[in-house]
Parts: structure tokens; C-alpha cells; sequence
């Protein structure tokens, strides 16, 4: 059915539009203006009109561990959270590391699923970092990009072979970096709570070390590189400096790196466990830096839910990962915008423009002709997190009880309601 | 005083007048212990459960003879002889042993912060008989004690800590129940093994074990785990005892009356030498004696806590 979305503040970044507007929505997509009969109309006065959020990052955790999330739970967590398109990491059982898997997820996405699922596949079989995964089977399957995310690719031999083959595809590749020598145990960012708490640390250099090695690959091959959430002020100033000098290489950050630091972990909070760990104030600062200059091309989510059973165990013992989706776009706006670290402007590029940039899918755009993707949202609204309200079915965030502003009024997905706030 | 603390899973938070509390008790229990017959009816009727998720001799020994001493019933689980083996978590455990209508849970595990999670869960109360890196509340506070009896007071009393600190749950202890108290605490040990920002926890770190001994009054020598050669982390057990051993030549630094003290078990002639622990300022033994007094003490303050809620 044909929609207008009436009297809202437009914020298009892609087509420099920040002003009040209608949006027309006919056959999916968004079109120019038309007569108002026939057409719902949705009165967005007050509210944000924007691209829907892309979410680079999540794990739908579908097909293997059902028990966690599947496509269609995880899917309209992303609804509920103003996200239209979410890219989905390969490490399920069995691992995307092959067209069927691919096919599978796609599939049950077109099924179930609230929003567009794009999933990504693995750079090498099973993850194992020993032998390139099928990256053209991949491609030709509909995933749009290759991570061996959860794990790293160790072998930097391996990494500059994976960078090199994607290239004859040009299939986006997402690294994560985490040099497994370094973390050695670890479970927490080494410094003063892990000495305080007797945890075992991990070092910043577990993943500057692997930043670095992956921003001198991407140089020297002249193959682009996207380096997922980057925690550390270390990381951050290797990317900057390698943009300034040309190197092809984009990162995302999540909100918990700019709103949380290992200080939560206090009280020994799985919910507070994540990889790579939540860092120091130092570090919080110097994200938050690097989002504002735009070192940091996109904020993701990691979206990792885990069941409660692999969350209520001793720490070290504790699952990696907090579900995101439904709390990012609020801590975007709590802790960048309403901070003035970005404008909301600049938050809409990272959470929807960029990451449909670098993983080139259509998206991040409110062009006539493009497809009708769209998110409005009350910026002012205070809410209070509850997880016990999360469309997730894991609900292992450590954002309960936080007060938040931003709140997500509709999600379309291709001109259809995915998400309407009750 | 008025006991309201329902676990004793550390020493980082527990009052100067808490610490002093105890110690009082175990005064009391010490001379329990001296009697001809030994066993009191204090804990009659009260149960105890250690549930050890990490091997240990002494600590469960000690904690047993202080539960029986007092009279409470005392039964022993460890990971390997009970439904932990066959995957049971940590919770369901505790909850199991909870709704038996078990007082006291002494628990060792391998994990910091597994005791903190069991406490939440259960209405015993929980004490912590060392959880990984973390704490061993215990042991600190049979040292203190056993500081308290030679010196009169821990009050501006210098005692050097050497090792491998960044492993140790009983330097972390330690320092907290150490600072507390009015005592200084200096620490020397391979870089390798020194945690990060360990001096915000109260410790000051001093480069050599020469450096910390000076004018120590008490040299307590930590354990020296040797597998942890293996991960890299020092080159030899001779190389650790001439660089980070006690002997006799480093000991004439401390003061003329230092004590020397040890954890246990002893790595003779790696974190000391055999002098050394046989010296006559060594406490090493009276340590062990004093570990059952401080439990029998803990024991009769927390399984009694109960009847007054």
C-alpha cells in the first residue's frame, strides 16, 4: 500500500537532506511526490524520518544455536531497534563457510524475517583460518562480505592470501583482530579491575598488534580492509594514521566501546564480558575521538545474544557478547549526540550510510527509486531499558535499567510496517 | 559487635573493626585448641559443607578439624566425586546443598568471582576458601593473626610480600586486609608476574626483593607455581630462587626480629630455602596452627548469623 510519512525532521546524509519533509512510498520504494488518496499516512510531526539502520555486525546465531536467537527473533529484535538491513557473521553451526548455508539463511530470511539479512561469509573453511573458504560459491550465494569473526585469522600469511582472492570478487573483507598469543587466557581488559578483580587480562596490544598487521596488508596489496569493532585508543590512532596516508581501510566500533568501561565488569557481571573486552575511560575517550573525526566509519552492534545458562556460570566460563540491536540507536543518541560528539546527522552516517557503503548493498539512502528502508524515531523520548521488553531472545545486556533517550516510533522495511511501537 | 555480613567471599571490603573482630575470636578459639579436649559444643546442630571445585590438602583439612572441633557436622565435596563431573553447574550445586539446610558453604574454586556468584543464590553463607586469582580471605587473616601474636599489632608493621604476585589470591588478601589494618605493604617479584597497577590495590612495588626486605618486620614469601615456567614466564627455578628466592644473605636486610612466613606448601629451595623455612624466626608452622583457630572463629560468627535473623 502506498505510504506518505508526513511532518517529520527528514535526515537523509546520503542526499544532504536535514529538514522537514514528506516521504512517498509506492511499490517498495521510495518515489516522488503523489496524490495523498489511497495513501496511508503516518504523521511523523516531531519524529525523525531517516534511512533505515544497517547494521554490519549481529549474530542471528541461525542455523545451530536456535537456543540463542534465530532470523526471525533476531530479525525483529533488529526491527524493533530501527534497523532495516542486518549483515550476519559466520560462525553458525554449521559454519557459513559455503553457498548452501548462505542459501539456507536467505531463505529463511525471506520467510521469517522482519528486516533484510545479508549474510557474510566465512574467510576460510570452518573458520579454522587454514584453507580459503568458497569466497566466488559465497559471493554468487548472496553473502556480501567474508569474517572469520569470533575468531582471527592467526596466520598473516593466510589473511594476505584471503585479501588477495577476495579482490577477484571484490568481496568485502571484515577482520577481527585479536592475536590469541596476546590475549593468552584472558577474559577481561588487562589494567587496574583485572588486577582488582583477579581476572586474567587482556592486553591492548592483542588487537593492535592484528589492527596493524591488517592496515600493512591492505597497504601493500592495495585491498581494502574493514576492521570490526575496534576497542582500544591504540587501534584508533593506527587507523587514523592509515587513512591519512590512503590506506583503504574502514572500522566499526559498538556502542559499548563508547559508553562502557571495564569498570562494569565489577561485581564479576557476565553481562559485562564481551570480545574484545570493554576498555578504560582513556580508551572510551579516544572512540569517541575517533567517531568524531571519522576514523571510525560505523558503529555496529556485535549483536551476540547467549542464552542465560552460558551467561549465570562463573566468569571465566561465561559466553563473550551482549545483544545490541535494541539499545543502539538510544546510546548513539545518549552518549554521542546528546554528549555533541556528533550530530545526529553524522550518527545516522554511521549507523546506516556507511555500513551500506562499505558492504555495498542498497541501503543507507532515501533516493527516489531506492528501497523504501525507513526508521523514525522520537529522539527526545526518555525510556528506561528493560530487557524483559526485548524482542530478543537472549537478554543478556548490561544496559538494564539504563535511562536512554531515543525511541524507535516505526521501522518500514520495502514500504511494509516491520516494527511499530505499541 | 553486631555481625551483618552474610558471606565472607574477600577482605577488599570488610572493616578495620570486622577484620579486629575476628582476630578476637580466633584468640578464643586458639585457646580452645590448646585444651587437653579439644571439642566444644559450640556449632552443635549447625552444618558445614567445604565444596572444593580445585584440589587442596590443607585448607580443607583445616576447615574441617575447626567445623568439627566446634561440633557442627562437616561434609566434603570436591568437583571430581560429585555431580559437577557430570556437568551440574555451579548454581544448581549450590542450591542443592542450600535447600539441605546447610549453614556454612567453604568454597575453593578455580575462578575468581564464583564464590560472588554463588552467594547471590543460596541462603547459606558463603566463604571463600580462595577463588582464582582473586581472594583468600582466609589465609590473610591467619597471617594477620599470626602477625598480631608475634609484633602485638599490624599497625605500622612493614611486611614484604615477594613472588608471584600476579597469580596470587593470597597477596591480593593481603593487601587489602594488610592496608586496613595500618600495615605497609611492599612487593617484589619478576615483572612477568607483577599484575598491572598492583600498587593501586596498596602495594608498593619495589624492583628487587633486596629492596622490599629492608627493614621489613615480616618477609612472607609466596608460592611459586613451577609450571609457570612452561607459559614463559621466568627461565628457571634456580634463576627465580637467586633473583626472587629468601635467603639467608637477603634476610640479614629485614629487622633483626623479622618473621618469615609462607602459605604453603614450600618449593624448598626455590621461593626459599631450607634454612630458611626451618629458621628459628620462620612461623611457617604456627601459620597452619592459626589457620584452624581464624576458620573455627569464621565458622562460629557466620554459622551462628543465622539465629539472629
Amino acid at each position: 500500500m502506498k505510504k506518505i510519512i508526513k511532518n517529520g525532521l527528514v535526515i537523509d546524509p546520503a542526499n544532504k537532506i536535514n529538514e522537514i519533509r514528506d516521504i512517498y512510498i509506492d511499490g517498495g520504494k521510495i518515489v516522488s511526490a503523489f496524490d495523498e488518496k489511497d495513501a496511508e499516512i503516518i504523521d511523523a510531526k516531531g519524529l525523525i524520518v531517516a534511512p533505515g539502520l544497517v547494521d554490519m555486525h549481529v549474530h542471528l546465531r541461525e542455523p545451530g544455536f536456535e537456543y540463542k536467537e534465530t532470523i526471525a527473533t533476531g530479525t525483529a529484535a533488529a526491527a524493533k531497534g530501527g534497523f532495516t538491513s542486518v549483515a550476519c557473521m559466520p560462525n553458525t553451526k554449521p559454519v557459513t563457510d559455503n553457498a548452501a548455508v548462505v542459501t539456507f539463511i536467505k531463505d529463511k530470511a525471506e520467510k521469517e524475517g522482519a528486516v533484510n539479512v545479508y549474510p557474510i561469509g566465512a574467510i576460510t573453511k570452518g573458520q579454522k583460518g587454514e584453507e580459503l573458504a568458497e569466497i566466488g560459491e559465497l559471493k554468487a550465494a548472496g553473502a556480501v562480505a567474508i569474517s572469520d569473526d569470533g575468531r582471527p585469522v592467526e596466520s598473516a600469511g593466510m589473511m594476505r592470501k584471503a585479501l588477495i582472492y577476495s579482490s577477484g570478487f571484490d568481496m568485502p573483507v571484515i577482520s577481527h583482530c585479536e592475536v590469541m598469543s596476546l590475549v593468552d587466557g584472558g577474559v577481561m581488559n588487562e589494567g587496574y579491575y583485572s588486577t582488582y578483580l583477579g581476572l586474567r587480562g587482556i592486553p591492548d596490544a592483542a588487537e593492535e598488534v592484528m589492527v596493524s598487521r591488517d592496515v600493512i596488508l591492505s597497504e601493500e596489496t592495495g585491498v581494502p580492509v574493514h576492521i570490526a569493532h575496534i576497542s582500544t585508543k591504540g587501534s584508533a590512532e593506527i587507523i587514523r594514521q592509515a587513512k591519512a596516508r590512503g590506506v583503504k581501510v574502514t572500522c566499526e566500533t559498538c556502542p559499548h566501546y563508547f559508553s562502557l568501561t571495564d569498570a562494569a565488569v565489577v561485581g564479576y557481571d557476565t553481562n559485562a564480558k564481551m570480545n574484545p573486552p570493554l576498555r578504560t575511560d582513556e580508551d572510551v575517550e579516544a572512540i569517541k575521538a575517533a567517531i568524531k573525526d571519522g576514523t571510525v566509519d560505523a558503529i555496529a552492534t556485535d549483536h551476540a545474544p547467549h542464552h542465560i545458562d552460558e551467561k549465570q556460570v562463573e566468569f571465566d566460563y561465561a559466553a563473550n557478547g551482549i545483544v545490541g540491536l535494541e539499545t543502539a540507536l538510544s546510546l548513539g543518541i545518549t552518549a554521542l549526540v546528546n554528549e555533541g560528539v556528533i550530530t545526529m546527522q553524522e550518527l545516522i552516517e554511521k549507523l546506516s550510510v556507511n555500513p551500506a557503503k562499505i558492504l555495498n548493498i542498497p541501503a543507507g539512502t532515501l533516493t527516489e527509486g531506492a528501497p523504501a528502508d525507513v526508521v523514525i524515531f522520537d529522539a527526545d523520548a526518555k525510556r528506561t531499558v528493560n530487557v524483559a521488553d526485548f524482542a530478543s531472545k537472549s537478554k543478556n545486556s548490561p544496559y538494564d535499567g539504563y535511562e536512554v533517550s531515543g525511541d524507535v516510533i516505526y521501522t518500514i522495511v520495502g514500504g511494509e510496517i516491520a516494527y511499530k511501537k505499541a | 559487635m553486631n555481625w551483618t555480613r552474610k558471606d565472607l567471599l574477600g577482605l577488599k571490603d570488610v572493616s578495620a573493626e570486622e577484620i579486629q573482630y575476628i582476630l578476637d575470636n580466633a584468640a578464643t578459639m586458639k585457646h580452645i585448641l590448646s585444651q587437653n579436649v579439644k571439642k566444644v559444643p559450640h556449632l552443635r546442630g549447625k552444618s558445614v559443607i567445604t565444596l572444593f571445585y580445585e584440589n587442596s590438602t590443607r585448607t580443607r583439612m583445616s576447615f574441617e578439624l575447626a567445623g568439627k572441633y566446634l561440633s557442627a557436622d562437616t561434609a566434603n565435596i570436591t568437583a571430581s566425586g560429585s555431580s559437577v563431573a557430570k556437568g551440574e553447574n555451579l548454581l544448581d550445586t549450590g542450591r542443592t546443598l542450600d535447600v539441605m539446610g546447610c549453614d556454612v558453604i567453604v568454597m575453593r574454586h578455580n575462578c575468581s568471582g564464583a564464590p560472588h556468584l554463588l552467594s547471590k543464590h543460596v541462603n547459606a553463607s558463603v566463604i571463600n576458601a580462595g577463588d582464582g586469582m582473586n581472594e583468600h580471605p582466609t589465609q590473610a587473616l591467619l597471617d594477620m593473626f599470626t602477625m598480631v601474636e608475634k609484633k602485638g599489632s599490624l599497625k605500622g608493621l612493614k611486611v614484604a610480600i615477594l613472588g608471584d604476585v600476579y597469580h596470587s589470591r593470597v597477596a591480593r588478601s593481603n593487601f587489602y586486609g594488610l592496608n586496613t589494618m595500618g600495615a605497609e605493604v611492599y612487593v617484589a617479584s619478576p615483572a612477568t608476574l607483577l599484575p598491572k597497577n598492583v600498587d593501586m590495590l596498596g602495594a608498593k612495588v619495589c624492583k628487587t626483593v633486596e629492596e622490599a626486605i629492608e627493614g621489613a618486620d615480616v618477609v612472607m614469601n609466596l608460592r611459586m607455581q613451577l609450571e609457570r615456567q612452561k607459559s614463559g614466564l621466568f627461565p628457571s627455578a634456580s634463576e627465580y630462587a637467586k633473583y626472587y628466592g629468601l635467603n639467608e644473605d637477603k634476610l640479614k636486610l629485614a629487622k633483626p626480629d623479622a618473621l618469615i612466613m609462607h602459605p604453603g606448601p614450600v618449593n624448598r629451595g626455590v621461593e626459599i630455602t631450607s634454612g630458611i623455612a626451618d629458621h628459628e624466626r620462620s612461623v611457617i608452622d604456627e601459620q597452619v596452627t592459626n589457620g584452624v583457630a581464624i576458620r573455627m572463629a569464621l565458622l562460629y560468627i557466620f554459622a551462628n548469623r543465622r539465629n539472629e535473623e
